[in-house]
């Protein structure tokens, strides 16, 4: 075996010093599928990201459900009848339901005046529990908080800003306990939302919006309408389950069939959280196999060149069989000649898309509108090992082949004459 | 028996080549048996099966029918790999054309031999200097094919038959390419190899070189009309 490896070793090192500029030219084209490939699916990735974060910014696994009518009798009552839900329904609810992670209502009011000063501006001001804060993802800048449950208890008048609204009203003053006017009621700001990239919602941007403490809410605005209940569950298989032990517990109590599927209306974020990786995941396969189809080009190079060193080697090949070349002696050199290319012009591409994408790491993604909806081309463990597969495939078929016809070359047949 | 001497024994061998649509019988039953030592031509006409018989001696192609045995060793139903050790170890060749690979020099033409039979590469080195100073081109090592004549390039491929130590060097044509002073110069040198104890077998039409052999064998249509004395 050694001396196999030591003999195909000589033979190939002699073979390929003759034929430095085909090999270069084969190494290019290698390394330029690589580079695609690379770039490709570091793109892909990239963009995955950076939609998966904005999609999250809203909150995950959340269902969220608007009050509307029934669309089937019940207990006598009839169709087309609609459910008003109070907090008291929801705080049932949560009672019922421990496998949630959180259950919350929402009361909004729409074109809120608030008032700062001189400046007014009117915008939407939610009346929620202090749950929300952490399952809507609305993280205080520093040393400011979200409301707590002893704000809810004694019903403070305190207030969480969203950070454009905060914006609008405050200018470049710090709003942190500053007392504004809600509804003309006072107010101390207690948080400022931290920025963040948000690609879905219901009602509106965070970012624009204030959130009081709904026992606040209710003493400020009166009793209305909840205008949305949200929860929340653990993981993500258990939604299912949950939106049905849901209507089970409020069913009875609200006055609807538990079956009727028309009552809420229903934004279950699991699924298009599924759908959104399906998605994603189809959008990488297209740009992973658009790379190896770029690859295989660089593969088949390889292939055709080796072809034809076999071709014009016929004689040299029957006379080194003639003095007792092995088989494998034969066909080991091709097959190392095609994977030392592969390896170089992988590595070579590999080193280029490594220094692309940092260049492009450098480039601010605050703020330039592209950046931050494609996110950053990202190099991931995964994509290095799928090139890696994908050129060691290649290479090994483009050496195999050509090797394959090098090794049935009958020597007799080439060996007389001219 | 005195079989014991025979580098190359062949009963009966039959080469037929089945080409589909026609079967050509080659060699219609060929009995030879070469001493160690001996020098033999064979001649013939074109299509006599001259070139199947060599073939058949070099192990570069095996016998639809019959024994051969090389230097003792049944090698009529060896496997490709095993007809390579066999080349490498027990015939050395000489081409009509040299075939000597163009890309390299002439010492690592001849010192090719010695990589496939494992010699080590000091030793190789060592049996190549020996080799080109035997045949008189000691100065030329590092010069390519291209920069030699042809009687030259004769040389360095006969270095290179004799690289392992062969049983039997094989020469098909090996005056064919060469001009009439170069050709004697190497019928000079295969004379020379014989009288120091080298078994040849010279394929050849060429009846000056023939002459030269010990014992002539005459093939014609694939079989062996006369065999005898070279002076007969």
């Amino acid at each position: 075996m050694k001396r196999n490896l030591a003999v195909i070793l000589q033979l190939f090192l002699s073979s390929a010093r003759l034929q430095k500029k085909r090999a270069t030219l084969t190494i290019a084209s290698l390394a330029w599928g690589t580079v695609t490939i690379l770039l490709l699916l570091a793109f892909g990735e990239g963009l995955k990201r950076q939609m998966m974060s904005n999609d999250q910014a809203m909150g995950n696994n959340m269902a969220i459900m608007w009050p509307g009518e029934t669309s089937k009798p019940y207990k006598g009552l009839p169709e087309g009848r609609p459910i008003r839900p109070k907090m008291e329904d929801v705080d049932f609810a949560r009672e019922r339901l421990p496998e949630l992670d959180a259950i919350w209502g929402e009361y909004t009011s729409w074109r809120t005046a608030l008032s700062y000063g001189r400046k007014t501006v009117n915008g939407r001001v939610i009346g929620t529990r202090f749950d929300y804060g952490d399952a809507r993802k609305h993280f205080p800048k520093a040393r400011g908080r979200f409301i707590n449950p002893n704000d809810e208890d004694e019903k403070r008048r305190v207030v969480f800003l969203g950070n454009e609204m905060a914006k609008d009203i405050f200018g470049p003053e710090d709003p942190l306990g500053k007392t504004l006017l809600i509804n003309n009621s006072p107010f101390t700001v207690i948080g400022v939302m931290q920025r963040k990239r948000q690609s879905s919602t219901y009602g509106g941007p965070d970012a624009t919006h204030a959130v009081i403490p709904q026992s606040t809410f209710k003493a400020v605005f009166g009793d209305p309408r909840i205008n949305v209940v949200v929860f929340r569950v653990h993981h993500e298989d258990d939604m299912p389950a949950a939106l049905k032990h849901f209507n089970e517990v409020l069913g009875p109590r609200l006055g609807y069939d538990p079956e009727d599927p028309r009552v809420w209306g229903l934004w279950d974020t699991v699924k298009g959280q599924k759908m959104q990786g399906k998605i994603m995941l189809g959008l990488e396969l297209f740009f992973g196999v658009i790379g190896a189809l770029t690859l295989i080009i660089g593969g088949v190079g390889v292939a055709n060149i080796m072809y034809a060193v076999v071709k014009e080697r016929t004689k040299e090949i029957g006379v080194k069989m003639a003095l007792g070349a092995r088989r494998t002696w034969i066909t080991g050199p091709f097959i190392l000649e095609g994977l030392v290319y592969t390896l170089v012009g992988g590595l070579a591409g590999a080193l280029i898309a490594i220094l692309i994408v940092t260049g492009l790491s450098f480039l601010p993604i605050e703020g330039n509108d592209v950046l931050e909806f494609m996110g950053r081309p990202t190099l991931s463990w995964p994509i290095g090992i799928a090139t890696i597969a994908i050129l060691g495939t290649c290479g090994l078929l483009a050496g195999y082949f050509p090797a394959r016809r090098a090794a049935s070359i009958d020597p007799a047949s080439t060996l007389r004459y001219e | 028996m005195s079989q014991s001497h025979a580098i190359i024994d062949m009963q009966a061998i039959r080469k037929v080549y089945d080409t589909g649509k026609v079967k050509v019988e080659a060699l219609k039953g060929i009995d030879l048996v070469v001493d160690s030592g001996e020098f033999v031509a064979i001649v013939g006409p074109s299509g006599s099966g001259k070139s199947t018989l060599m073939n058949l001696i070099g192990c570069l192609d095996t016998p639809t029918d019959g024994t051969y045995r090389l230097g003792g060793e049944d090698v009529s139903k060896f496997t490709r790999d095993e007809l390579a050790d066999v080349r490498n170890r027990r015939v050395g060749f000489v081409f009509q054309g040299f075939n000597l690979l163009p890309q390299i020099t002439a010492f690592e033409n001849v010192e090719m031999p010695l990589l496939f039979g494992g010699v080590a590469p000091k030793k190789r080195r060592e049996r190549v200097e020996e080799l080109m100073t035997r045949v008189g081109l000691g100065e030329r090592m590092d010069h390519k094919p291209t920069e030699l004549s042809g009687g030259q390039m004769q040389r360095v491929a006969i270095a290179r038959a004799l690289a392992m130590k062969p049983d039997v060097v094989l020469a098909d044509e090996p005056t064919g390419n060469l001009d009439t002073s170069a050709g004697g110069d190497i019928m000079g040198l295969f004379t020379e190899l014989w009288k120091q104890g080298s078994t040849l077998v010279v394929i050849t039409h060429d009846m000056t070189l023939a002459r030269r052999a010990s014992r002539i064998v005459e093939i014609r249509d694939g079989r062996i009309v006369r065999d005898g004395e070279a002076a007969a």
